[in-house]
């Protein structure tokens, strides 16, 4: 089969693109997801705080999922759920296979979108030591299994991280029937609003404890306990509980990407993508929490909108870029200008996008978005390309929050000058 | 399966203790005689103790000790799994060995280490250049002077091959009784009362394959040779993204305490850097520790930088049933009719077969009368394949048109269909719990560990239907 474009995923992004790519008149938009129903993570938050940026409303998890299905039908977007896009053929990447009931296809696209999203770092990869008995989670598995499975949860529960994910936790715990004892954080303080945290000590009466690592789980079937270490003095305390949830630490699914041959960016763990959203591989575009983990699903959406846009764009132009790569090889890349490398050095983690396409320098929603590793009240970020001040903004760091940053300096990199600095003081 | 009766439970011809891949191995070498064959196990599954957390690597046996039990039956062992893999679908893959020299001292060892193997029977090795090793291993980390090549060092899927054993076992009418704790032994006229936590068993002759509990066992029927020294290994499992990384198993030189760390691809396509060696009181103690991880990530940062650079995908800790003893502790007694089958060390996966082998002619020698039974001789089952070197369900289009629930894919990490879980659910030898249907799938396995997938799981697991 052959497409114009094929997108991998239907959460907020990849609805969202596929949804502008008809709006922008391309013929073929297919659109693969896995799960069996379209709609992403937000099928299973049952929250509200969806549609502010995107839709200018305001609405839960699962409502919002149903509103981008039901606009991605109505815009006559192909969309296939229960589809495994399970590698890429050779020759290039371009060429997909596709698994589902109905059996084994390869797909061949002009363009891919990866819109993959992203997922919770789960208790073995951050090392987290001790016995391996049932009961310890993620929230987003938690979530499945209260929201879309009914499960009730019985006992009590310790939420491991204090972010706005680790807040949502405790209430979908709340919800299950649980018991939240704590929530706990190596971070000095918590890294949600006030008012969340506020919220929890007065409401439900659940602390945050704070420069408190998880040294232990314990329980031999099921858990019994959790060891918990102040950092501050070195003591370990263990507190009882029968549930864990691992909250926050977010991780781009890059499976896709890497398989593909992107480059990944080495801060966001996702393909690296310039201002335009074009990965390393000519005609593959990322989009989302692939590129940014993890950020509100509106702003994946319109992260998934502006690829849409460079994806019309390069099917329009292809032929001539494909020419024009021909006659001049030496400035282009695959069809488009090489990208300037934008990098971020301590105490931030990463940026994205991380390159500015100088034929096309706005970044979506016209901001770049950041993550530091610490906190300051007052911090100064700087931007800078080969000693040359772009650009100088204040800005509030806090350890797993969203850092915007006004994006009208990429307008202003030189192509051929260096990498573009980023700098919080 | 069924709880046991009382008093007017009938004489076994042969009791197994303990359902690990060596007490399966040989209740499947059992099954093909004319005999009323038990196999019990305190666990809810086969293999839940030493068997299922190690290295899962198929040895050749050259650096056992020469002239020892051990190298005589992994060698023989290894001979005869290999065929057995092949035949119930055992993931297996030859990928060799590489034992890897890092100072001048240790290059030194390695003619010492090859000439071991010559006396282990193992004359394939051959030395490999500091050029060679890098253009063979590209990611291995700067300082390796040269190496030993030993060809034909193999993984294999340590789950799979006790499933395979039981299950050819059970479907030749060997009874399997879980959850049911041996607690004492008596000896009666002609046989052993076996008291367990489920109820009273009878045999006549009775074989002791406890692992970690063996020397316990082996107590009862009044021995006294050895003591278990549960040897705690904890290892770390990258992510599949790593699984180019590295081509060859990675040894060490080992040192007179331990084999060291290693670093080795799965057949799942993951790479494990392990095992750590502790001695540790408690033979229930497989918990992971900070200062065991936070050693093997040293130790891999080593060995390969790249490596520790990606993702971990799981930790865990196994249990070796060490002895103070130096070979493996196999005695056959008719006088008692008794069989100890203990301190099968880390080496239990690889000489299973061969250790049942040699303790049924043992058993035979010792009076235990075997006669084949009528018709054909049992067959290896066909086990689902887990592995990634050959075709899985989802990738076979002739099985998903047959069978769409093989293209309905649910643990998206491991690509494990809805048709595979529901196949395990069903199977002669059904998993207990998520763990088992974990190692009969690999579901919840992968890199997200249950993030997308694991409600979904438990909802099948469960038996509830899906829309």
């Amino acid at each position: 089969m052959n497409v114009d474009v094929l997108i991998a995923g239907a959460g907020p992004a990849g609805l969202a693109a596929a949804i502008e790519l008809r709006r922008l008149g391309v013929g073929d938009v297919l659109v693969v997801e896995r799960e069996l129903q379209a709609g992403g993570i937000p099928r299973h938050c049952e929250h509200t705080g969806y549609g502010i940026r995107d839709l200018h409303r305001l609405m839960s998890g699962p409502d919002y999922a149903q509103h981008y299905r039901r606009a991605a039908r109505a815009a006559g977007v192909a969309l296939r759920t229960g589809t495994t896009l399970t590698g890429w053929q050779r020759p290039g990447p371009m060429t997909a296979t596709l698994t589902s009931q109905a059996g084994i296809e390869a797909v061949q696209a002009r363009a891919v979108l990866l819109a993959t999203g992203c997922r919770e770092r789960p208790r073995p990869a951050r090392l987290v030591p001790g016995s391996r008995p049932a009961g310890v989670m993620t929230t987003g598995e938690l979530q499945q299994r209260v929201y879309l499975h009914g499960q009730r949860l019985a006992g009590r529960a310790v939420v491991v991280g204090a972010e706005h994910v680790s807040f949502s936790a405790m209430l979908t715990l709340r919800h299950a029937g649980a018991q939240v004892t704590a929530l706990v954080t190596d971070e000095p303080r918590h890294q949600s609003f006030a008012a969340f945290r506020l919220g929890a000590q007065l409401r439900w009466r659940v602390p945050v404890w704070t420069k408190t690592t998880v040294a232990g789980i314990a329980g031999r079937d099921e858990v019994s306990a959790v060891v918990l270490r102040d950092e501050r003095d070195g003591s370990v305390r263990t507190v009882p509980c029968e549930l864990v949830i691992f909250t926050g630490d977010w991780i781009p699914d890059h499976e896709l990407a890497r398989l593909a041959g992107t480059d990944l960016d080495p801060g966001t763990r996702g393909p690296a993508v310039d201002t335009a959203l074009n990965t390393s591989v000519p005609g593959m575009f990322a989009a989302g929490n692939l590129i940014h983990a993890a950020e509100t699903a509106d702003v994946a959406a319109l992260s998934g909108r502006h690829a849409a846009g460079s994806v019309a764009a390069y099917l329009a132009g292809r032929r001539t870029a494909v020419a024009a790569r021909q006659a001049a090889p030496g400035g282009h890349a695959g069809g488009r200008q090489v990208p300037v490398p934008v990098m971020v050095a301590g105490p931030l983690l990463w940026i994205s996008p991380n390159g500015v396409c100088p034929a096309s320098p706005e970044p979506p929603r016209g901001q770049f978005v950041l993550r530091s590793a610490a906190f300051a009240r007052r911090a100064r970020l700087e931007v800078r390309q080969d000693g040359r001040l772009l650009n100088a903004a204040g800005t509030r760091l806090v350890p797993g929050r969203s850092i915007r940053l006004d994006g009208r300096w990429a307008r202003n990199v030189d192509p051929a000058g260096g990498p573009v600095q980023v700098t919080a003081q | 399966m069924t709880a046991l009766g009382s008093s007017a439970e009938p004489v076994a011809d042969v009791l197994i203790v303990g359902a690990g891949v060596v007490g399966t191995a040989i209740a499947r070498t059992l099954a093909r005689y004319d005999l009323d064959c038990v196999i019990a196990d305190a666990g809810d599954d086969v293999g839940t103790g030493t068997t299922k957390a190690n290295t899962a690597i198929l040895h050749t046996g050259f650096d056992a000790v020469p002239g020892s039990l051990e190298s005589a039956l992994v060698r023989r062992g290894a001979e005869l799994l290999r065929d057995y893999a092949q035949r119930a679908g055992i993931p297996l893959e030859r990928t060799g060995a590489l034992l890897v020299a890092w100072s001048a001292d240790q290059h030194a060892e390695l003619a010492g280490i090859e000439e071991k193997a010559r006396r282990n029977g193992y004359l394939a090795t051959r030395h490999v250049s500091a050029h060679e090793l890098y253009a063979r291993e590209p990611h291995l980390g700067p300082g390796a002077v040269g190496a030993l090549d030993i060809p034909d060092e193999s993984i294999i899927c340590p789950w799979t091959t006790p499933l395979a054993y039981a299950t050819e076992a059970v479907r030749a009418g060997v009874r399997l009784l879980l959850r049911t704790r041996v607690l004492a032994v008596t000896a009666a006229d002609g046989w052993h009362e076996v008291t367990t936590g489920n109820g009273t068993l009878r045999c006549r002759w009775l074989v002791n394959a406890a692992g970690l509990e063996s020397d316990r066992i082996d107590a009862m029927l009044g021995g006294s040779g050895f003591t278990i020294v549960p040897r705690r290994g904890e290892l770390i499992v990258f992510d599949k993204l790593a699984r180019p990384l590295v081509s060859s198993i990675l040894l060490p030189v080992p040192t007179p305490q331990t084999k060291g760390v290693l670093v080795a691809p799965t057949v799942y396509g993951n790479v494990l850097l392990g095992p750590t060696a502790q001695d540790v009181p408690d033979r229930g103690d497989t918990a992971t520790t900070e200062a065991g991880l936070s050693s093997l990530i040293g130790a891999g940062r080593k060995i390969m930088p790249d490596l520790v650079r990606e993702e971990v995908t799981a930790t865990y800790a196994g249990l070796r049933a060490a002895t103070e003893h130096r070979d493996y502790q196999i005695r056959v007694d008719g006088s008692r009719r008794y069989a100890c089958v203990g301190g099968i060390r880390s080496t239990g996966l690889t000489a299973s077969l061969g250790i049942a082998e040699y303790v049924v002619d043992q058993l035979a020698d010792a009076g235990l009368a075997l006669r084949q039974r009528d018709g054909h001789p049992p067959a290896p089952p066909v086990m689902p394949y887990i592995g990634q070197t050959c075709q899985r369900p989802y990738q076979d289009s002739a099985k998903i048109a047959a069978d769409p629930a093989y293209g309905d894919i649910v643990c998206h990490c491991e690509r494990v269909t809805r048709g595979e879980i529901r196949d395990a659910l069903a199977s002669s030898l059904p998993p207990a719990d998520l763990d088992g249907l974990r190692r009969r799938t690999r579901a919840t396995n992968g890199r997200c560990q249950g993030f997308f997938c694991a409600a979904t799981v438990a909802s099948l697991m469960a038996g509830r239907v899906l829309t």
